[in-house]
């Protein structure tokens, strides 16, 4: 990741915590900055993979 | 033998012809685990005297005549995220403990001593189950009965050290990722995660209500069927369980391999893993027969999709405690989970979309097989404490990627038994996997496996 990114993530946690109401020690935020390195990481995969507009997610609700 | 070393299926038979008390297993069960929780540390909770309540009632019943069900006088022990009517549900954590006591216990415990077993306690788990070690900061790590300086595996980590330390013969654990089948390897015994829907969650604390399953470890296929057996059925209590009849699994262990197709998880399920998982991977498809090598679809894409579905909802369900008590948590639970709590909702969305897509080619797959069989660890069980996990060569953060094989497995909530090859001088365990609803497949192939030695829980040194 390139210092530029490091601080885009860094920020997106600061963001987060303020939309989300958290108070964070800033002790805390590497390894939060960390984890959510990891899950965005995996969530590109999801992402890049094509699947048509009409595909149901698997979370439906059955009334 | 002790009375501790039998098996469920084993003490149910004494215990109903009349050569056993019920009274006398519990007391021994007790006994035993006043002796070896200090150094296993399984149990959280220890419930003596509702035990001993329980085991004369079984043998009253006995006494009078009375029908005693299947696992008449069978000890067994559930994880703290299971409802014990009278304690609080800890969850693994600090803050649950602070609850009400609950006022009712989980479904499934209701049903296992409605089949005649006995409650004896909760089990040491993972910081609400967000987990693959079995280590807790807050009641210290459960130890593995084969070596007191590694790990259970997790976060079902007493649920597998109890039964491999033979503290009783039958505990109940949950599986999101794979917290059934990671402590069943590396503790050396057999885990049932049953399909996503067949066993209701009722009464039992949540970690990722897409993702979450209820399940039984064992020392035996035979006792998990029984145990499974006891279990079935709809629950209204949670929206995920189906409506659909009971399919006994119990009376078809021995119908052995007899037209079962059988294929073996190639490419991903190969890379990063131990020689032990290889040899292990290698008996099992041996001893099974005929086979071929299988390709699963997209299956880094399915890991990714889970994780990322598990920390959201994860992240959500915590995030009013995240907010008031973070400092109540585990910081490595807590840091996951705000992270979780911070993911895009899109990609959560993508992800359930993709789960279904992944569903579909799956079932596909198992037009040309009955089951496939993966492994279950990427390697045995790590020393307590290990921070890092190297797989072919690259050394990988641990709590991350122990689950790298399970977690495309639950995703879709396909039947799983996790059997224990018993290497030396570490056990590893192998999964043996089937279309949804098929946990008869599952269970015949452990049957099998067990039969001829292929799996077994091994022993743990005696102390």
């Amino acid at each position: 990741m390139t210092t530029d990114n490091a601080d885009a993530l860094m920020n997106a946690v600061a963001a987060g915590a303020h939309m989300l109401d958290l108070t964070l020690d800033p002790a805390w935020l590497p390894s939060v900055r960390a984890n959510l390195e990891v899950s965005l990481r995996l969530g590109k995969l999801v992402d890049e993979f094509p699947l048509p507009d009409d595909h149901e997610p698997a979370s439906h609700f059955k009334a | 033998m002790a009375i501790t070393q039998l098996t469920a299926t084993e003490i149910a038979g004494a215990v109903a012809s009349g050569r056993l008390s019920a009274s006398t297993v519990i007391a021994d069960a007790l006994a035993r685990i006043g002796e070896r929780n200090p150094a296993l540390n399984a149990f959280t909770d220890v419930t003596a005297e509702r035990a001993i309540s329980r085991a004369e009632t079984v043998d009253a019943a006995i006494a009078s005549k009375k029908p005693v069900g299947p696992l008449a006088g069978v000890p067994f022990a559930v994880k703290n995220l299971f409802d014990i009517q009278g304690l609080p549900t800890r969850a693994g954590s600090k803050i649950n403990r602070e609850l009400a006591p609950a006022t009712r216990d989980a479904v499934l415990i209701e049903r296992l001593e409605a089949a005649g077993a006995i409650l004896v306690g909760a089990l040491n788990m993972g910081e609400y189950a967000y987990d693959f070690t079995g280590e807790n900061v807050h009641d210290g790590p459960s130890r593995n009965p084969h070596d007191l300086t590694r790990m259970t595996g997790g976060s079902s980590g007493g649920s597998g050290g109890a039964v491999a330390g033979d503290l009783v013969p039958l505990s109940l654990g949950s599986d999101t990722n794979g917290s059934i089948r990671v402590p069943a390897s590396f503790c050396g015994v057999f885990g049932l995660k049953p399909t996503y829907g067949r066993l209701p969650r009722t009464g039992s604390f949540p970690f990722v209500f897409s993702l979450d399953h209820l399940g039984p470890l064992a020392r035996s296929p035979r006792d998990l069927a029984l145990c499974y057996d006891a279990m079935q059925g709809f629950d209204a209590g949670d929206g995920a369980c189906v409506e659909r009849p009971a399919e006994p699994v119990t009376q078809q262990l021995s119908k052995g391999l007899s037209g079962l197709r059988v294929g073996v998880a190639g490419g991903y399920f190969r890379k990063g893993l131990s020689s032990e998982g290889a040899e292990a991977v290698a008996r099992v498809a041996k001893a099974l027969g005929p086979h071929r090598e299988l390709e699963l679809p997209e299956v880094a894409r399915a890991r990714a999709a889970a994780y990322v579905i598990s920390t959201t909802e994860g992240g959500s369900l915590h995030l009013d405690r995240l907010r008031k008590r973070p400092q109540d948590f585990d910081p490595a639970t807590r840091d996951r989970l705000i992270a979780g709590a911070m993911v895009p909702a899109p990609l959560v969305d993508k992800a359930q979309k993709f789960r279904r897509w992944y569903r579909a080619r799956m079932l596909e797959l198992f037009q040309s097989v009955d089951a496939i069989i993966a492994p279950a660890t990427p390697c045995v069980a790590p020393k307590l404490g290990e921070q890092t996990l190297t797989l072919d060569g690259v050394a990988m953060p641990l709590r991350a990627n122990v689950g790298v094989y399970t977690q495309p497995i639950s995703f879709i909530g396909l039947p799983v038994v996790a059997v224990p090859v018993p290497l030396s001088p570490l056990p590893i365990g192998v999964q043996i996997i089937a279309a949804p609803w098929r946990e008869d497949v599952v269970l015949r192939l452990a049957q099998h496996l067990a039969e001829t030695g292929i799996a077994a829980a091994p022993r743990p040194p005696s102390r």
